[in-house]
């Protein structure tokens, strides 16, 4: 591919940071100022699970369905202006994905003009027993345990994958391009990686890449959303401005929003963004790059401009991550509220006479975990004790393999309100809901063992 | 003198299985070598003694001025094992600017540090 222009910039525009993120962001972002892509992230590490049952119920379903409003209120953009749209929100069934794309833009009269990659591959769980067999142990990256102790148990498992299969679609005229576990960042790198023709071992410029998906990967969070720094005197939430990405081909970029939005970009709310779930900053390792967050350079740029630069990187890892979701048990949480006086001591009482008679049902957990919000549930015993605080809600989770034993608890907390300790108040919900566990496994496999797949379809 | 890490820091953490992460950011360029020089691994692991399991690591981001610690075995469990309202380890951010830490006068004076209220 023929070097990019030095003075090219391209806009990649962050609309979603997770499923379940503001329905108002993606059409803001491609309305409100120029942008090239629109980027989208839809999926946690436990999303794959859900969407996999929905895929047994249903074999049409299985990918994050607000992906398809958010099409719809960007097809104007998308048919007549030439913005991309790049989401993982294929999940485990990126054909159905694409399909019901394609159904929503004959719906809105543009099916002509959306043309959609869809990238597979990253769905291994049809092939697990092989790759056991072909001896990938899976083990827990976090407990060393290999797959086999869980492997009757798994719902799904896909590999993490980067940016390759997104430039193939790009390179081949797509606009829409559907995912299903790509990596977060890859979203963002991938865009760039095809308008820079950015070779596959230029280290530094990918590792840009990388950082820009970094920090676009959460939508707001790096734009005023969730920012402690002068946070009261952060403009006008209400109207928050989604980040935005102009990058250039020698890896530099600058992360802004559109103007007339509210929110602030500054080098505190870009760097918050940065530190956050970090790791080792030497080594952020993703499957096209190992980034150093160490070598970023931020430099302010104007208002609600950050010049980010600077940044290297080197080779990737022979692995990609694969996540691994499986069942887990059972759970439950429950709670009442206890008011003043001594809301704490009520609470306290209160939580030693369910505990007892936990006990003397004979019910076994692997873990109860008692917590008083309003005094000491997330910063413990650093923020006091709570004897003085005027209300408190005593909050108590179980969970365990026993199905019958987690209902039985969920039994235990409403009598409270009429047999227990006294001034005590908000049980309007009812009982708890006992909700089956579905927890994660991380592991590395050998990057030979997955192949990935570009597929148009319009 | 005595600082709180409020006053001269900014933070923001988040989670990674049963692992939290906190980044701890200067408030100006020039008080990073004071979180450096006293914000040890030591100082924190005895900041949270009793609430995380595991061990405290320490990283340094001088080009952000800024320290990463990640706090292992904080989470009880993580993700969707966790019975804990903090289960993503969202705010182990301002449970650390909590910390109070000892400045020698001369070098709290000298960069202009806020006392500790």
């Amino acid at each position: 591919m023929a070097e990019a222009r030095q003075d090219k910039v391209v806009r990649v525009a962050s609309g979603q940071g997770f499923w379940g993120d503001w329905l108002e962001a993606p059409r803001r972002q491609v309305e409100g100022g120029p942008v090239d892509y629109l980027m989208l992230d839809y999926l946690a590490e436990v999303t794959m699970s859900i969407l996999q049952k929905q895929k047994e119920r249903d074999p049409r379903m299985g990918y994050a369905r607000d992906f398809i409003g958010a099409m719809e209120s960007v097809f104007p953009a998308v048919a007549e202006r030439g913005v991309k749209v790049i989401a993982n929100a294929g999940g485990v069934n990126p054909t159905a994905c694409a399909d019901a794309v394609l159904d929503a833009a004959s719906r809105h009269g543009v099916r002509g003009k959306v043309r959609i990659g869809v990238v597979t591959g990253d769905d291994i769980l049809g092939r697990l027993d092989t790759l056991l067999a072909d001896g990938h142990e899976l083990r827990n990256m976090d407990t060393g345990e290999p797959l086999a102790a869980v492997r009757d148990r798994v719902l799904s498992a896909n590999a993490y994958i980067g940016s390759t299969p997104i430039v193939e679609a790009l390179q081949r005229g797509a606009n829409v391009v559907v995912t299903g576990r790509s990596t977060d960042t890859s979203l963002t790198m991938a865009p760039l990686r095809h308008e820079f023709g950015w070779a596959e071992d230029d280290w530094n410029a990918l590792a840009a890449g990388i950082v820009a998906g970094h920090i676009l990967e959460c939508g707001a969070q790096c734009s005023g959303g969730n920012c402690l720094h002068d946070w009261r005197n952060i403009p006008d939430l209400a109207n928050v401005g989604y980040p935005i990405a102009e990058a250039r081909p020698d890896g530099s970029f600058v992360i802004t929003k559109h103007p007339g939005t509210g929110g602030r970009v500054n080098v505190p709310s870009v760097t918050e963004q940065l530190v956050y779930e970090m790791g080792d900053p030497h080594a952020y390792i993703t499957p096209d790059v190992v980034a150093d967050f160490t070598s970023i350079r931020l430099a302010a740029d104007g208002e609600n401009r950050v010049r980010v630069h600077g940044i290297t990187g080197t080779h990737p890892t022979p692995f990609l991550k694969v996540s691994i979701a499986y069942r887990a048990g059972f759970k439950a949480v429950g709670s009442l509220v206890y008011a003043w006086p001594d809301a704490m001591e009520k609470a306290q009482l209160a939580d030693r006479v369910l505990r007892e008679r936990l006990d003397r049902l004979g019910l076994r957990f692997d873990q109860v975990l008692s917590e008083f919000v309003g005094a000491t549930s997330t910063h413990g015993p650093l923020a006091g004790d709570g004897q003085d605080a005027p209300e408190v809600q005593y909050r108590i989770g179980v969970r365990g393999g026993d199905r019958a034993a987690v209902e039985r608890f969920t039994r235990e907390i409403a009598p409270l309100v009429l047999n227990g300790p006294p001034s005590v108040t908000g049980f309007a919900g009812g009982r708890p809901k006992v909700e089956e566990i579905v927890a994660y496994w991380p592991a590395l496999l050998d990057k030979r063992a997955v192949s990935t797949a570009v597929t148009i379809v319009e | 003198m005595k600082v709180r890490l409020l006053d001269i820091a900014h933070a923001r953490s988040g989670d990674k299985g049963d692992t939290a992460n906190v980044g701890l950011i200067a408030l100006r360029p020039e008080w990073y070598a004071v979180l450096d020089r006293h914000v040890t691994r030591d100082a924190v692991s005895k900041h949270f003694d009793g609430q995380i399991t595991g061990d405290v690591v320490r990283f340094e981001l001088p080009n952000l001025h800024a320290l990463n610690f990640l706090l292992h075995g904080a989470l009880d469990g993580g993700g969707t094992l966790s019975l804990k309202t903090d289960a993503q380890g969202k705010v182990y951010s301002t449970a650390l600017l909590r910390l109070i830490v000892d400045v020698p006068d001369a070098e709290a004076v000298d960069l202009g540090l806020p006392a500790a209220p």
